[in-house]
C-alpha cells in the first residue's frame, strides 16, 4: 500500500502553473495527505488566493499525481479550512522563486505595511535601494518593483497574511 | 442561531463583492495608466474570487443553488448588494473613491467575522483578510496622492465624495434578523461597523486634504438590501449572465 510519505513525495513534482519550478508542497498549498484501511487517499488543499484561476487545474493534476502512484481511491478537497499566507512557503520554495527572477516574499509577522513593500531586494543584483511600482502585478501573487542600483524593473511574490 | 438571517448576511457580503468585482473589471485595458489597469483587474478577480466563496458556503452548507446559478441566473431584485456597488463607474476619480470608501468598509466587516462561531465564514474572512490588506493600502495611496496634488484632483476627489458618501452609508443598512444575529454574537451591528469604518477613513480624508462629509447628516441610500436597486443593476447582470444564458447546461 502507498503511504502518505510517498503521496507527498510525488505532490512535490506538481508545479504551480505560474511558477512551473515551484511545487504545490513548497508553495505550502497541501494542508494534509491521509490514506485510510481501505488504501483510499484523501488531500486537503488551500488556495493561495480566494479568485485563484488555476485551482481547477492544479486539483486534477494532484488528483492524477496520486492515481499515478496505483492508488485507486483519491478524493482532493479543495477548501479554506486553513488559510495559506505567504510565510507557508518552505526555504526550498523560497530559493525557487528567488531562481525564477522574482523576489520571494519577506516572512511577516501578520501585518503588511508600505514599509515591508518597499526596499525589497532586487533578485538580480540583491541590492535593497528599489521601490515598490505597483502591489498589483501580472498575477494575483506578483507585485512590481524598480531597482535603482541595476535599473531592471523586478517582480515580487508578495507577502499575503492570513488570520 | 438565526439560520436565514445568516445565510442573507452572507448573501449580501457576496452580492457586493460580486458586483464591485464586475464594475472593477470593466477598467480592463481602459486605465488611465497601465499600472492601474492591472491594479483593477487584479483586484476585480480578488473580489469575484472571494463571491463565489461565499457562494458556496451557501451552496454546500444551505442548499442554495450552484454558485454560478447564484451568481448570475437571479432575477435582479433577488440580488441584494448595496446601491453603491451598482453605480456606473464613471471617471477614474469616482471608480477611486468607491472602492477607497468600499474596501475600508470590506475590511472592518471581515475583522468583526473572524470570530464569527459559523467558522465556514470565519475561515473565509480570514482568508479574505490578507487580500484586502491590499486593496486598502493601494486605495489609501491614491485618495492621499491625488488629494493632495493639483487643485483639479483635489477638487475631482472631493465631488466624487460627496457624491458617493450617501450611497457608502447604504452598505449599513440591516438586514431583518440581524438584531437576533448580533445578540447571539454571531456579527457585529452595522452600526457599529459603520462607527469602526469612519474612524479609519475619516483621518485619511483629512490628511489628503479632503473634507470628510457630516456622515450623521446624511440620508443614506437604502433598499439595495431588500432588493430595491438602482436603473444600473438590471442591465449590468443582463451583461454579466450574457454568455452563460445562450447555454445554461453547457459543461465548461
Ligand atoms: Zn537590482
Amino acid at each position: 500500500m502507498v503511504t502518505e510519505q510517498e503521496i507527498w513525495t510525488a505532490l512535490d513534482s506538481v508545479m504551480d502553473p505560474e511558477i512551473p519550478k515551484l511545487s504545490v508542497v513548497d508553495l505550502g498549498m497541501v494542508s494534509s495527505i491521509s490514506i485510510d484501511e481501505s488504501g483510499a487517499a484523501e488531500v486537503e488543499v488551500t488556495p493561495t488566493f480566494a479568485g485563484c484561476p488555476a485551482i481547477d487545474f492544479i486539483k486534477r493534476s494532484i488528483r492524477d499525481a496520486v492515481v499515478e502512484l496505483g492508488v485507486e481511491s483519491v478524493t482532493v478537497n479543495v477548501n479554506f479550512d486553513r488559510q495559506w499566507n505567504s510565510n507557508m512557503i518552505s526555504e526550498k520554495g523560497r530559493a525557487l522563486i528567488k531562481d525564477w527572477g522574482l523576489a520571494p516574499p519577506p516572512v511577516h509577522d501578520g501585518y503588511i505595511s508600505l514599509d515591508v513593500l518597499q526596499n525589497v531586494a532586487c533578485p538580480h543584483c540583491d541590492s535593497r535601494n528599489t521601490t515598490m511600482q505597483t502591489p498589483f502585478g501580472p498575477t494575483l501573487c506578483r507585485s512590481i518593483h524598480y531597482c535603482n542600483n541595476c535599473s531592471q524593473a523586478f517582480e515580487q511574490f508578495k507577502p499575503v497574511t492570513s488570520g | 442561531m438565526n439560520t436565514s438571517a445568516l445565510e442573507n448576511y452572507i448573501l449580501k457580503t457576496a452580492d457586493d463583492l460580486l458586483v464591485l468585482g464586475h464594475r472593477h473589471s470593466e477598467w480592463t485595458a481602459f486605465g488611465p495608466v497601465i499600472e492601474e489597469d492591472i491594479a483593477f483587474c487584479s483586484m476585480a478577480q480578488d473580489k469575484v474570487g472571494q463571491a463565489q466563496a461565499l457562494y458556496n458556503v451557501l451552496h454546500t452548507t444551505f442548499g442554495y443553488d450552484h454558485p454560478d446559478t447564484l451568481a448570475f441566473l437571479r432575477e435582479e431584485g433577488k440580488y441584494t448588494c448595496a446601491q453603491l456597488v451598482e453605480l456606473p463607474n464613471g471617471g477614474y476619480d469616482t471608480s477611486l473613491m468607491r472602492h477607497f470608501l468600499f474596501d475600508h468598509a470590506e475590511r472592518v466587516r471581515l475583522a468583526s467575522l473572524v470570530s464569527c462561531p459559523f467558522e465556514p465564514l470565519a475561515n473565509l474572512a480570514k482568508k479574505f483578510k490578507g487580500e484586502v490588506e491590499y486593496h486598502v493600502l493601494h486605495a489609501n495611496t491614491w485618495i492621499d496622492q491625488l488629494g493632495n496634488g493639483t487643485e483639479v484632483s483635489k477638487a475631482r476627489m472631493q465631488t466624487a465624495l460627496d457624491e458617493l458618501a450617501p450611497y457608502a452609508l447604504g452598505l449599513f443598512e440591516a438586514i431583518e434578523g440581524e438584531q437576533e444575529l448580533v445578540e447571539q454574537g454571531v456579527v457585529v451591528s452595522e452600526q457599529d461597523l459603520q462607527a469602526q469604518w469612519q474612524a479609519a477613513i475619516d483621518p485619511i480624508l483629512e490628511k489628503a486634504g479632503l473634507a470628510a462629509p457630516d456622515w450623521s447628516s446624511i440620508t443614506p441610500v437604502v433598499g439595495g438590501r431588500k432588493g430595491y436597486h438602482s436603473e444600473y443593476l438590471a442591465p449590468l447582470v443582463k451583461e454579466m449572465s450574457e454568455v452563460l444564458v445562450i447555454d445554461t447546461e453547457v459543461e465548461w
